[in-house]
């Protein structure tokens, strides 16, 4: 893919999350920047694609390190964002019984 | 037909379209994260993206090394998942930093090992891919140490204060130069493993001199864009490796971490510039620090009192700060909101942007405290409703409630959006002892006629006025 097409594409999505991200209440930030957090760690796509023709020992040892890295990213950003999302709960109505 | 299918499935353009796939999904589950009732499922349908995605790139012909992919991934997982399922809500600051900067070191380590394969292949890469590698690689590194520091910093390893290092801002432009003079002199065509190295050492030291010196205060912004920083040099790695998912996965990222940033810059009245400049407090608590030294009348109150003036109230509104959460008070405050509704009374929560170390972070505390979100109100949203407060609680929170900032054109403050609580018909602030807050800077509310202060700690008045209410 030539540069202009990728530019292209860099700038449309970046006014896509502009115009998403902007929506989003205060109220709800922390949740917001931790899976937007996940999302960056999608580099590790990157560390799988150059692991593939990576030769000697050390450019294994660095992308093994990224792709564990981008996996933490990915894997503990969802979790923890699914963590505090599980704990905004609606008022209780009244005489609905005393669930927790 | 199992070949015809193989070669199927490891079409470009079939990887493309699942890589779409992947984007909608993403973009699907941001959009479901503006709304309390939709935003978990949201996160759901982004991480489902992200499977996606992933899969999609498993199935690439370039992909060969699974034993190795495997080996990354599970060593990723093991230490990922306990993480996230431990951490405290209180530590969740530091662990986003945490998070975001494996991702920014993830970047660096991806475009060193690309440009060592240039290099071992035949040189450098043409432009069009090296300038992104060596942009990925200057701004993923500074992300990668700036975040260490700022966990450490949260994390109480290093102190928090901000910390004044002589000639700072020179050097922080010098060691800038020396990672961009390299990448320039590898642009313009030297050959050099070890020029590149120094790219990356260079913006390593510059991100922990930048990040080092910042107050815990000024965690919110430093945090949000720190994670715009690592959004863009994902998106650079992305434009290195020609691939589409890194790129718009990356600048959607780089967009949220840049409208957090200028809204966390905005809510303290400071500019971006001025807080990676140096550590807050330093100018500010100069101007005020003065003081006058004249002590000047303010009335205390007991937790009797105020039990009876809350009871007896139809509209409460509690404003906390980070100093609630320090105390560990939000549970105790969540159990008298809960007397005083019994008895008819309403009880919301008036939330700064600021207050907590991170955007937000304040209402991840509350409602862990089981606050219900309905009582979780925006500043914006709950401003004009003081009128008709008969009382708030200052729980922890000073300078967001400074009026001064709203009046006093001299004040350091002046400027500053804060929540309203001197409009309210009666304000009980809850404070340790006379001092002036984290800034150093006076609060002209602790005076007013209609202002009582409640001394002691956080945690035990609000369990004090708990225990009166209880006994009404």
């Amino acid at each position: 893919m030539d540069l202009v097409t990728e530019l292209t594409i860099l700038v449309l999505a970046a006014f896509v999350g502009f115009e998403v991200i902007s929506r989003v209440p205060n109220t709800l930030h922390t949740p917001l920047m931790s899976a937007t957090n996940a999302i960056h760690g999608i580099v590790l796509l990157g560390g799988i694609l150059v692991i593939g023709s990576a030769e000697g020992v050390l450019n294994k040892v660095i992308l093994v390190i990224a792709i564990a890295f981008g996996t933490i990213n990915v894997i503990g950003g969802f979790l923890v964002t699914d963590r505090m999302l599980e704990m905004f709960k609606q008022r209780a109505k009244p005489g609905d019984g005393g669930e927790k | 037909m199992s070949l015809a299918a193989a070669s199927v499935l490891q079409d470009a353009d079939f990887i493309g379209l699942l890589y779409l796939v992947a984007f909608v999904l993403f973009i699907l589950g941001m959009r479901q994260l503006t709304s309390f009732t939709t935003a978990r499922r949201g996160n759901r349908v982004a991480a489902a993206g992200m499977a996606i995605a992933v899969v999609a790139t498993l199935l690439d012909q370039e992909v060969g090394d699974y034993a190795l992919i495997a080996l990354g991934i599970a060593l990723g997982a093991v230490v990922g998942v306990p993480a996230a399922r431990q951490v405290k809500m209180t530590a969740m600051p530091q662990m986003v930093a945490l998070f975001n900067g494996v991702g920014g070191g993830a970047v660096a380590l991806i475009s060193w090992a690309e440009y060592r394969e240039a290099l071992h292949v035949g040189g450098n890469p043409a432009l069009d891919t090296l300038i992104p590698i060596l942009f990925a690689a200057i701004i993923g590194s500074i992300s990668f140490w700036g975040s260490n520091i700022a966990f450490a910093k949260l994390q109480g390893i290093i102190p928090g204060k901000p910390v004044a290092i002589p000639g700072q801002q020179f050097l922080n432009l010098a060691l800038l130069l020396v990672a961009v003079g390299a990448a320039v002199a590898i642009a313009a065509g030297a050959e050099s493993e070890g020029l590149f190295v120094l790219i990356l050492v260079a913006a390593a030291v510059l991100g922990n001199m930048v990040v080092l010196p910042i107050g815990g205060a000024d965690m919110p912004v430093v945090i949000s864009l720190l994670n715009a920083l690592t959004g863009l040099s994902a998106a650079a790695a992305g434009i290195a490796l020609n691939n589409v998912a890194l790129i718009v996965a990356g600048i959607i990222v780089g967009a949220s971490g840049t409208i957090l940033t200028n809204l966390m810059a905005a809510a303290m009245n400071r500019s971006i510039p001025s807080i990676v400049a140096g550590g807050f407090g330093g100018g500010a608590a100069a101007t005020s620090g003065g003081g006058d030294g004249e002590e000047r009348p303010h009335r205390s109150t007991d937790a009797a009192s105020v039990a009876l003036a809350l009871s007896l109230a139809e509209r409460v509104v509690v404003a906390p700060g980070y100093g609630l959460a320090v105390a560990q008070a939000q549970h105790t405050v969540r159990e008298l909101a809960g007397e005083l509704e019994k008895r008819g009374v309403e009880v919301n929560y008036a939330i700064h942007p600021v207050a907590g170390r991170m955007p937000g972070h304040m209402n991840v505390l509350l409602a862990e405290a089981d606050v219900p979100y309905e009582a979780l109100r925006e500043m914006d949203e709950i401003n004009p409703e003081f009128e008709t407060t008969d009382v708030t609680l200052v729980i922890g929170a000073n300078d967001v409630t400074n009026p001064a900032a709203r009046e006093d054109e001299g004040s350091p403050i002046y400027g500053m959006p804060i929540l309203n609580v001197d409009k309210s018909q009666a304000v009980v602030v809850l404070k340790r002892s006379m001092s002036p807050g984290f800034a150093g800077i006076d609060n002209p509310l602790f005076y007013n006629d209609n202002t009582e202060l409640l001394f002691g700690d956080a945690k035990s008045s609000v369990n004090d006025v708990l225990a009166a209410v209880k006994n009404l």
